[in-house]
Formats: C-alpha cells, sequence, structure tokens
C-alpha cells in the first residue's frame, strides 16, 4: 500500500496506509503506553492508556484503533495526555491491590511501570477494594481477580492466537471477571500463553509462582529441549544447594522465530532437571545386580578399560553405539566420530522419527526448498500431510494459525484424523491412513485411489491454483512416498518443504551421522575419504548394524558391547532385557531409565539446558544452545565422550581438535566474552604459542563440522548474536535415501507427553492427571 | 394497557392511533396504515431520502442525528446484504416513549423499517425490544405474523417485486445495549459491548453489512412523514428540528404522562401547563431535560424551547426526551447517587474509566450522602468525573459523568451540607438499603 505522511511530535514520519498509529509511531522508537493493545491481536481500546492528541479531533484519540492518515498532527506526550493516564491508572489503583512487594510480577509488571511513569502515587480513595479469593484453574495457571485489569489479552490469546477459547469474561461492570471455560477450571492447551501475556500479575503460574523475585534470577536465552520446532526459550535461573535451578521458561525478550509463543513442555516442563531422583554419581553395578556409587576414575577407569578390551579382543565390529535426539550437534558428531575413529564400528544409530536422508535426498536436485519455521508466518499457502501439528509441532500450528488469521493464508490438509488445524483450513481431505502415498499419487494426476472422490477432486482443484506454497509432511511419509511427494511439488511455480520430525534434535542427530550407513552430511560410509583426511585415521568402510540390527545381534551373544548416550532405547524398542545379559553396557543419562537399569556402567549426565552447543529444528534451522548453568555431579555427553577416550588410552586431541582453528573457542566453555577468546588465540599465533582450549571446547567441534559438512558451513556471527540461521539444505551428498531402511519409529507425543523427559516431568503429569479427573471433551474440540 | 394522557397543545402526528386499537392489523388499516409504504413503492430511493432529510426528522434515540442523512450514508452498492435495525432497547431512565408505539401502534414500526428498506435498498429488517419489556414481545410477534398474513412482509410483499422480512428480537436486560454498535453484537449473539468504530454501521455493521440502525421513534415517525407530508411535518417543529416528539414527562408533577408536543416547545410551559405543575404547592428545585444522562437544569435556566440546538445551547441535552421534574423536598446528592448507581450497575466493564470510575463515583457518593465525606471528597468526585468525560469508549461514561458533573457544579451547596459527619439533610435517618446495595 502506499505511503502516508504524517507528523507526530513535530516530526515528520511515514508509514503505509492503513498502519495503526501506535504501530507507526513504535517504529518510529516514539512509545505510547498500552494495556490491551497487543500486536496480532484484535482490537480492543479499552485501556485508554494509548490516547493521544489529533489535531482537528474534539476528543483524545486512541493510538491502537486510529489508522494513520496523510497531514495528520498528532502529539503523544502533553500535560493533557499525561493527566488523561494518570487518571486511568489512578482508577485502576483504586481497585488493584498494591501487593507489589509480593506479587509475581512485580519487577516486570507493565502497571507498575506506568504508575512509575506518569505518578499516580497518591490514593484518593478510602473504601475498601473489591475483592475475591485467588481460584486455581489448572495445575499451571492460577488467576488472582482483584489484581485483573481487563485487558483482554489472555481471552484473545487463548481464543485468536491458540484457537481454544476457554477464556471469556463473566458478569459487567466492575464485576467483570476473566472466567475460565468450564465453570471452576480451565480445560485447554495449557500453553500459558495467557500468563505469558498477562501485563500483571493476575495470572500466574503453578510452577513459578512465589519462588522467587525476576532481579533474582539469571536469565538464560536457549533452545527448548523438548519438540522438533526448537523454539527459543528464556529460562529464568537461580542458583541452588547443587548448583541452579531452573524455575521459569518464558521468551519474553521475543527474540526468536517463536516470537513469545511457547506450548506447555516449553514454559514448564523443565521440572525434570531439578527431581530428586536424578542420578549425580557414577554408578557400578555389582556382582548382586545392585549399582554402587563409585568415583568419576573408577568408572571411567572401568568403562574405558572394559571398552578397550572388548575392542581389541572380539573387534569393533562388536560393538554398539546409540546415540540420542536431545544432544546437541557437537555431541552427536563427536559420537559418531568417537564410534568409527575410537571404537572402529559403524554400529551407530539414534531413536529416528523422521526419513530426513530420503528427504534430503529427494530435495538435493530441487536448490534452496527446505523451509525454515519462518517460512510458515507468511506463506501464501500451505500444505501439511499428515502429522497433527497441533498435538506435535505446536509452534508450526501457531504459525500457520496466525498466519491465516493476520494475513488470510490459505491452509490445506490432509489427514487420516480430524486434527485440530482442519478449523482454519481453507481444504481439509480425510484419508484412509494407509492412503497417503496413493494421495500423492492423486494430486499428481493419478486418478486410481480417489476416483469418483468429489472431496478429493475440489481438494486437488484449489490446490492447483496456489502458484507459492510450503508443504510440511509427517512421518507418514518415507523413503520413496518421499521423492514422489517432491516431484509432485516441484511443480508448484514456488514451493518449500518440510519434513516433520519429533525431537529436539532429531535433525541434528541424523545430520551428524548417528547412523550405520551415513557419515554426516549424509556422506555414504563407503565414501569417507574427506573425513579420513581430516581425521587422519582410517573408517570402517562397510555400512554397520542399525538399531534392531544391534538388538538381534545382542540376543544372539553377538554384540559384546553398548554404549548409550542419553537415549532409552530399551523402552522405546521394546527390547527384551534377557537379549542383553551378555552385553557390557554403558549407559550417561539423567535416570535410571528402563536401559539405565541393565547397565553395568551408570555415567550422570546434563540435559539440553546444561550445556552449550548448537541444535538444529526440523525445519534445518540452526540456533545457538547456551548453558542455563551447571549442576553438580554430572557431565555433558561432550565432556563423557571425550573423558572415556581419554580413559581408554586414545589421544584427546585427534578426538577434539582443540586449538587447531582460531575460531575454535568463543568463550563459551571458559567464561571469557567471545571477542575476548579470539584476540588471545591471535596473539597466540602470532607468538607461535599453542593455544591452551578446552577439550571440553564444543566449538572445536563445531570447526571441524563446518568444515566436513557443508550445509552447516553458515556465517557464524548471526548465530554467535542468538539468532537463527537456515542450513544449506542441498548439500548432501546421496543421491536417494529411498534404496534405505529407514526405521522410522513417530513419537506420537501429544501436547502433554514428551518421550523420556515427559515421564520425568512431574508437572506435565499433574497436567493429564487433572485432566482425567474431569474427563469431559478435550481442548481439541 | 397503559394510561394515556393528553393536553391540548399535544399534536398527535405519531400518536395519532394511540388508544384506537391500531395494534390490530384492520383497524391500523382504517386508520391509513400501511399507505405511507404503498406510496413509497411508486419513489425512486433517493427521493425517499430526500423526503426523509426535508421533513428535519432527528433521531430520536438521544443524540439527534439527521436520519435522513444517516440513511444516506449507506452505500447504492454492497456485496454483503443490508439491514435495517430498529433500537427497541428503550433504558434511559426518565424515558418511556418507545414501550408505548410497540404497544399501540407496532405496525407503524414495521412500516417505517420497509421504508426505510426501500430507501436503501435493504431485504431485512430486525426489531430489537428491551429485555425488559416482555409484555410488547406478544404485541409485536403477533403485528409482524399479521403483516406476514397479509403479504406485507416475506417475498413479494404488497403485491410488488419486493422481499422484505422482519425478525423480532429482545435484549437481555442491558443498557449498554441501547448503544447501537452494542446492540448489533448483542443481535449477533454475542457480549453486548461496543464495537470500535469507523467501521460506522452504514458501512459495515450488523454481520460486516450496511445496517441502518434507528431509535424505534424515529423509525416509526418516518410514515406519519409520509402521511402528513415532508415540508408539513418540518413545519411543526422549530429550525433543524423538524416535527413533534414523544415527552415523557415524570417526577413531582400534577399530570405525569407521555405527550406528544411540537419540537421547541417551552420548557417551562411543559412543566407547568402540560403537565399541571408541581404538586401540594412545592417549589421547583431542577429539571433533568432528557433523560438521566442529560446534565440537570436549575429552575431559572427552564424558559427554553425544547429542541436539539436550544438545549444544547442550555448547557445540557435534549436527549431521549424523559423529562424528570423535582421538586424542593429532593436531596440532589441523593438523586445524584440514584442516577450513578444506575450506570454502574449498568456499565459493561469495557474500558477502565468507566468500569472503575462509576465503581468509584458510587461508593464516593454513597459516603459523602451518608456523612462520611470532607470538603476533598466533593472535588474528588468531580475530579473523576472530568476524567470519565471524553474518554470512555462508548457514551456511556459521558451518560454517566456529565450528570454527576453538572449536580456537584450547580448544587455545591448541597454537597457540603452532608460533609463531615453530618449526613443527609433531608433524610436525617441515612437510608441503608441505598447506602449499601
Amino acid at each position: 500500500m502506499a505511503d502516508v505522511t504524517f507528523t507526530v511530535d513535530g516530526k515528520q514520519l511515514t508509514a503505509p496506509k492503513g498502519t495503526l498509529l501506535i504501530e507507526a509511531c513504535r517504529k518510529a522508537g516514539i512509545e505510547i503506553p498500552a494495556f490491551c493493545y497487543y500486536p496480532g491481536l484484535s482490537l480492543q481500546g479499552a485501556c485508554r492508556m494509548c490516547v493521544v492528541r489529533v489535531e482537528k479531533m474534539p476528543k483524545l484519540q486512541t493510538a491502537c484503533t486510529t489508522p494513520v492518515a496523510d497531514g495528520m498532527v498528532v502529539t503523544t506526550e502533553s500535560p493533557e495526555i499525561a493527566q488523561a493516564r494518570k487518571a486511568t491508572i489512578e482508577l485502576l489503583l483504586g481497585n488493584h491491590p498494591l501487593d507489589c512487594p509480593v506479587c509475581d510480577a512485580g519487577g516486570e509488571c507493565e502497571l507498575q511501570d506506568m504508575t512509575f511513569k506518569y505518578g499516580a502515587h497518591q490514593s484518593q480513595f478510602v473504601e475498601i477494594k473489591n475483592h475475591r479469593e485467588e481460584q486455581q484453574w489448572s495445575p499451571v495457571v492460577y488467576f488472582d481477580r482483584p489484581r485483573c485489569i481487563l485487558c483482554y489479552r489472555c481471552v484473545r490469546v487463548c481464543g485468536e492466537g491458540m484457537d481454544v477459547w476457554a477464556l471469556g469474561i463473566q458478569n459487567r461492570g466492575s464485576g467483570a471477571v476473566i472466567a475460565p471455560n468450564k465453570q471452576d477450571h480451565l480445560e485447554c492447551e495449557e500453553c500459558g500463553m495467557c500468563i505469558d501475556i498477562c501485563p500483571v500479575g493476575a495470572l500466574t503460574s503453578g510452577t513459578y509462582r512465589y519462588k522467587t523475585r525476576p532481579w533474582e534470577m539469571s536469565h538464560v536465552s536457549t533452545v527448548c529441549t523438548h519438540c522438533a520446532d526448537g523454539c527459543k526459550t528464556t529460562l529464568g535461573v537461580r542458583r541452588a544447594d547443587d548448583g541452579m535451578e531452573i524455575v521459569r521458561g518464558d521468551n519474553r525478550d521475543k527474540s526468536g522465530f517463536n516470537n513469545d509463543f511457547l506450548c506447555i513442555k516449553g514454559r514448564y516442563a523443565f521440572d525434570f532437571a531439578s527431581r530428586e531422583d536424578r542420578i549425580t554419581q557414577p554408578l557400578l553395578k555389582q556382582p548382586d545386580g545392585q549399582f554402587k556409587p563409585a568415583t568419576w576414575d573408577e568408572a571411567l577407569d572401568f568403562a574405558g578399560k572394559q571398552l578397550r578390551e572388548i575392542r581389541d579382543t572380539r573387534g569393533g565390529k562388536s560393538i554398539g553405539v546409540i546415540g540420542s535426539t536431545r544432544i546437541t550437534n557437537e555431541e552427536a558428531y563427536l559420537l559418531q566420530k568417537f564410534a568409527r575413529t575410537v571404537l572402529g564400528t559403524n554400529n551407530i544409530d539414534h531413536h529416528r522419527t523422521a526419513d530426513y536422508p530420503s528427504f534430503l535426498a529427494a530435495l538435493k536436485a530441487k536448490g534452496q526448498k527446505e523451509a525454515s519455521i519462518r517460512d510458515f508466518a507468511d506463506a501464501k499457502a500451505i500444505l501439511v500431510l499428515g502429522s497433527d501439528p497441533t498435538e506435535q509441532h505446536p509452534l508450526l500450528a501457531w504459525q500457520i494459525r496466525n498466519n491465516v488469521r493476520n494475513n488470510q493464508a490459505r491452509l490445506y490438509a490432509a489427514n487420516h484424523q480430524d486434527i485440530k488445524l482442519r478449523r482454519q483450513a481453507t481444504g481439509f481431505l480425510k484419508i484412509q491412513q494407509e492412503n497417503y502415498g496413493a494421495l500423492i499419487a492423486f494430486l499428481a494426476g493419478n486418478e486410481k485411489t480417489f476416483e469418483g472422490n468429489a472431496n478429493a477432486a475440489g481438494f486437488r482443484e484449489a490446490l492447483r491454483k496456489e502458484e507459492s506454497i510450503v508443504i510440511a509432511f509427517g512421518s507418514e511419509y518415507r523413503g520413496r512416498d518421499i521423492e514422489a511427494l517432491i516431484a509432485f511439488g516441484a511443480g508448484f511455480p514456488n514451493v518449500k518443504f518440510a519434513c516433520l520430525g519429533d525431537y529436539a534434535n532429531s535433525r541434528g542427530a541424523s545430520d551428524m551421522g548417528l547412523l550405520p550407513d551415513l557419515l554426516p552430511g549424509y556422506v555414504p560410509v563407503t565414501g569417507a575419504g574427506s573425513f579420513m583426511q581430516e581425521y587422519g585415521a582410517a573408517l570402517p568402510q562397510t555400512a554397520g548394524m542399525d538399531m534392531v540390527q544391534m538388538f538381534d545381534a545382542a540376543g544372539r551373544g553377538e554384540l559384546a558391547a553398548l554404549y548409550v548416550a542419553s537415549a532409552d532405547p530399551v523402552k522405546r524398542f521394546g527390547v527384551d532385557p534377557a537379549a542383553l545379559k551378555n552385553t557390557f553396557l554403558i549407559v550417561q543419562d539423567m535416570f535410571l531409565t528402563e536401559t539405565a537399569k541393565l547397565a553395568d556402567v551408570i555415567l550422570p549426565a546434563a540435559n539440553l539446558y546444561e550445556k552449550a552447543g548448537t541444535a538444529t529444528n526440523t525445519y534445518g534451522d540452526l540456533q545457538l544452545v547456551k548453558k542455563a548453568g551447571d549442576k553438580a555431579g554430572v557431565r555433558s555427553d561432550f565432556d563423557l565422550i571425550v573423558r572415556l577416550a581419554g580413559h581408554m588410552g586414545h589421544d584427546i586431541k585427534s578426538l577434539v581438535p582443540f586449538g587447531k582453528g582460531l575460531l575454535a573457542d568463543f568463550g563459551q566453555s571458559r567464561g571469557t566474552q567471545s571477542g575476548e577468546a579470539d584476540r588471545h588465540a591471535v596473539w597466540l599465533t602470532a607468538h607461535q604459542l599453542e593455544l591452551k582450549a578446552s577439550p571440553f571446547d564444543p566449538f572445536a567441534i563445531f570447526d571441524e563440522i563446518q568444515r566436513l559438512v557443508p550445509a552447516y558451513d553458515l556465517p557464524r556471527l548471526d548465530l554467535m548474536a542468538g539468532n537463527d540461521e537456515h542450513l544449506k539444505s542441498d548439500l548432501v551428498q546421496i543421491q536417494t535415501g529411498a534404496t534405505r531402511r529407514d526405521l522410522v519409529l513417530p513419537s506420537n507425543d501429544t501436547l502433554f507427553t514428551s518421550g523420556t523427559l515427559g515421564e520425568y516431568s512431574q508437572m506435565l503429569h499433574s497436567v493429564m492427571e487433572s485432566r482425567k479427573q474431569s474427563p469431559a471433551e478435550t481442548a481439541a474440540d | 394497557m397503559a394510561y394515556l394522557t393528553t393536553h391540548p397543545d399535544v399534536v398527535p402526528v405519531i400518536s395519532f392511533r394511540f388508544g384506537k386499537g391500531a395494534a390490530d392489523i384492520d383497524r391500523y388499516l382504517e386508520l391509513d396504515g400501511y399507505k405511507s409504504v404503498r406510496k413509497c413503492f411508486e419513489m425512486e430511493p433517493d427521493a425517499i431520502i430526500n423526503e426523509v432529510k426535508t421533513s428535519g426528522l432527528r433521531g430520536r434515540g438521544g443524540a439527534g442525528f439527521p436520519a435522513g442523512m444517516k440513511w444516506s450514508f449507506v452505500p447504492k452498492e454492497s456485496a454483503k446484504p443490508k439491514y435495517i435495525l430498529v433500537n427497541g432497547d428503550e433504558s434511559e431512565p426518565g424515558t418511556c416513549k418507545d414501550r408505548l408505539i410497540f404497544e399501540h401502534d407496532p405496525h407503524s414500526v414495521i412500516e417505517g423499517v420497509l421504508i426505510a428498506g426501500l430507501a436503501v435498498g435493504a431485504k431485512m429488517g430486525f426489531i430489537y425490544l428491551r429485555g425488559e419489556y416482555r409484555f410488547l414481545i406478544e404485541i409485536m410477534e403477533k403485528a409482524v405474523a399479521d403483516a406476514y398474513q397479509r403479504g406485507f412482509l416475506g417475498k413479494g410483499i404488497f403485491g410488488t417485486k419486493h422481499d422484505f422480512e422482519i425478525v423480532v428480537q429482545t435484549g437481555a436486560g442491558a443498557y449498554e445495549v441501547g448503544e447501537e454498535s452494542a446492540l448489533m453484537e448483542s443481535l449477533e449473539g454475542k457480549r453486548g459491548v461496543p464495537r470500535i468504530r469507523p467501521p460506522f454501521p452504514a458501512v459495515a455493521g450488523l454481520y460486516g453489512g450496511p445496517t441502518i440502525i434507528n431509535n424505534a421513534e424515529t423509525i416509526a415517525t418516518v410514515p406519519h412523514i409520509f402521511r402528513i407530508g415532508a415540508k408539513e411535518y418540518a413545519a411543526l417543529g422549530t429550525e433543524r428540528n423538524g416535527g413533534t416528539r414523544l415527552f415523557c414527562l415524570s417526577g413531582h408533577l400534577e399530570k405525569p404522562g407521555v405527550y406528544e408536543l411540537p419540537m421547541g416547545y417551552n420548557l417551562k410551559k411543559m412543566i407547568y401547563e402540560v403537565g399541571g405543575g408541581i404538586p401540594n404547592g412545592k417549589k421547583l428545585k431542577a429539571v433533568v431535560p432528557g433523560g438521566s444522562s442529560t446534565p440537570v437544569l436549575l429552575p431559572e435556566e427552564i424558559d427554553i424551547g425544547m429542541d436539539f440546538d436550544q438545549v444544547a445551547k442550555a448547557g445540557s441535552m435534549l436527549g431521549s426526551g424523559g423529562v424528570v421534574v423535582l421538586d424542593e423536598t429532593v436531596c440532589m446528592v441523593e438523586f445524584a447517587l440514584r442516577t450513578i448507581k444506575f450506570y454502574q450497575h449498568e456499565s459493561c466493564g469495557w474500558c477502565i474509566p468507566c468500569r472503575e470510575g462509576t465503581d468509584w463515583l458510587k461508593k464516593s457518593l454513597t459516603r459523602l450522602h451518608m456523612g462520611g465525606a470532607v470538603d476533598k471528597d466533593i472535588d474528588q468526585i468531580k475530579y473523576i468525573a472530568d476524567n470519565m468525560l471524553g474518554r470512555t469508549f462508548c457514551p456511556l461514561g459521558d451518560a454517566a459523568a456529565m450528570p454527576t458533573a453538572a449536580f456537584v457544579k450547580k448544587f455545591r451547596k448541597e454537597f457540603e451540607d452532608h460533609l463531615n459527619g453530618k449526613g443527609c439533610p433531608y433524610h436525617p435517618a441515612p437510608d441503608y438499603e441505598l447506602a449499601t446495595v
């Protein structure tokens, strides 16, 4: 739209026609206060804080409902305006409890800030305030009516943003009150957006309330450890006896692609990290089957010696390694390097939740066609095949809903279930679960399966009119089906694709070569030349055993040792414990999982919130993982791999080339400022001195990843600044993934489960318990 | 059936069928009913609008916006259907005129809707009745059913190619819904809170379609304009204030009631002659000229003509025509409290100044009336009212603030007489019911 020119506080501004005055001012750096206005949500004009003087208008105007117009002359600060805002705050404070010293929002309360700014510090009222008792609406949502200023942000974000509509308004006038959808409690997706968006302390979080003050926490911006959307989250961390405790998750700095969005898991399910039953010292299994605490040296010595002996006597092929979908890229990479160079085996795998190799191989010839999660926010049209984003990819669902609502994007979805997103869909096609492949053939023009199906024909017809589209598909698609899907999609003039996997770094685990047949960057193990050159070592050239084959081999007594890093394959894959009785098992994990129970050595591991590195979401967006703090008694998987190699007598410098590149240490591991480390490195090199960096520096490995995996060779500055970078997805080496055994096992997580981590989240359990007690319809209905 | 009263000065235009059994469709037809709409079928839409403009008819709901001009804002072409909406949510204290129209002359409302429909090209109308007017629903619904049965509504009305549907709907008892955009929200089945404007209803109103929303009296006047002629109707009133309107006289009067008088009729005459003066030889203390939201007038201010412009010049508003007369026995603080209690109760709660302001005004006035206030509390009441004025989302806040500010300004002495523990000089025993509710 054409730009209009107008004047605000004597400054001449231009903005596109139709821009709201409040937005135009904010963009120009002129702050206009508002409680009810919230970008992206419907307009209210209710709080009257954003009043400004527009010339030629008789009354003060609300900047949040006034579009800019040519020649408009606006004053945003004057005694008259300040008085109007002050009076509004005075009226609010009349009923608002002045319990700021104990209120959860104290220190980060918009009402407090406005009172400070406009100086409404004297109360003229002597009457008693209207009072209502505080209510608990769910295990995680509490509501304190007296503190509520009725800005309706929560009502709108729940309805418009989440499409849940669990909050409404009861009564009128001064008796008006926000109310939950089930009389006295909420039945909803428990996303906590209402709490996050509340400008005051009216809605508080069951996990955070009254635990601490905002200024007593440090705030660490990192990546959520749950699903594969990779939301950025700001963890509120405070000191505790054993190092640190995470007390809050939100995204108030809105710096990530998820803006301020987090789902229940990102916002609350960090409590596993502080569980009492977390393993905090190495354990060795005794002959009687009991675990006995050991020192780090005892445990690592024992594990290292055993591993070395097995490797030397029975060969690397008798050892298996299972990695995790929730470790960093550097750890996944290091684990495969450890397996291939130290153990000499290609028997390495992880719990695969999507067929990334087939996807990336099929995309290879199509150029940069992989969609970032950001693409869903402004795509003209979106096609979702399979998956249930609302449950498994809450951020994706949020992006789609907002895009449909604010930009009138068209959503097409085909699914074997009535997924909730169909409410936003222009076209929805319900198909049989076995027909996902046939659907692609139909969309591409083959009539067979859907012959005579008018719905399907209409769906295809509408789809054919689209010129610019983003296609996301779930684990229903693998191998040849993915190839067919990409071939069909390539017919759109402008298209991008996304493959939906399940866990925080599932994509990274796959990209980093936790696979028996593929090296990092999907280089076949048969063509490992560049890797051997970089590693200065020979690599096994034949494909190893995958997850299922390893457990089969164990059952036959052919797997002498198994090293499991932060995974629970025994539970996930339903492995018979007896199969592992003759296998020497090393497990590093947070908890005594089903797999850990069978271990000979257990090494206590840190989780994603307690380490630094990078992680890749399922859309190929690379982000920095920052350490929230150290937990006493545990070590990162990275640390443990390096130490294990060392205790096996391996030269750890050949494993982690620390000090090798000048880019290596960004200060992450030593707590120095990043620039400082770089200057230090330059100085050392100039004087022919060796850089004394740490062997536990993940960025030494990240350097190596960038050298060997072209897709990850991205400019690092943006990444280091906390931004996301989209991978160069066309740089894989394999031609097809369709001939491989995909072994994809979808997690089938819901909004309230999260694999192993979910099992150890008390909060997620309590939410599920509370839902069982009121078994009415689910939020999705 | 409400008791009907009259006076020689009454000019029965709107009320000409009152008391004549015109709720019956045959009787209505005998009394020249549905003749105006037949005339309009012969006219171009613009000609209909021009007639209404010529008549000088201004909105009877309170704001006094020229009806013909409002109609002319509706775009000729519209992708969405257009609607005619009758605001029969008569809730302003002191106002009781629309109920007489619904009771005595329901077909005039239907006929008015049909004419408005022809003028702007709408094919559907809604008659929204106040929730408390339960007894009128039957009358109105029967009138609509009769009109359908005679072919005046439905497909091909009056044997023409025109179609028109009317739906009668009631509110749930909220004053706020008398505000036009809140009424549309309510009609759409939502919470009755006002909408952001623009867009104005004439452009995007009910269900997003262009909508004419008129007060019941305004729409019921339209057929009469075509019955007696626009120029003739305009000539009954004063300049820019055409015709007559129903004045609702209440309070301390010998003969309270609803009287149809020409616009610009002298207020003093209205009280002392039409209303029969103050009973029991008491003296006049104050007059609320146009419903409870209009600023009060002192006895020396009432020698004015009752039309929109003259009352505005006197510092008040003609409003909805609800004239409330108070004699010397009335405690003005108590009256202010009565008034604000109504607005506090009816505030929808949407915006802060109205929601919190009415609540604090009620609390402060309650305390003041009981004698628990000191001097600065009077200023505090004035301060709240001043800071509500013009700052609220819809006019309800103004409706509460304006009279309060006027009470304080014009009767400050009476407020001061209540201070410092003295309490109410008019009702020495505190009215606990009033104070605590």
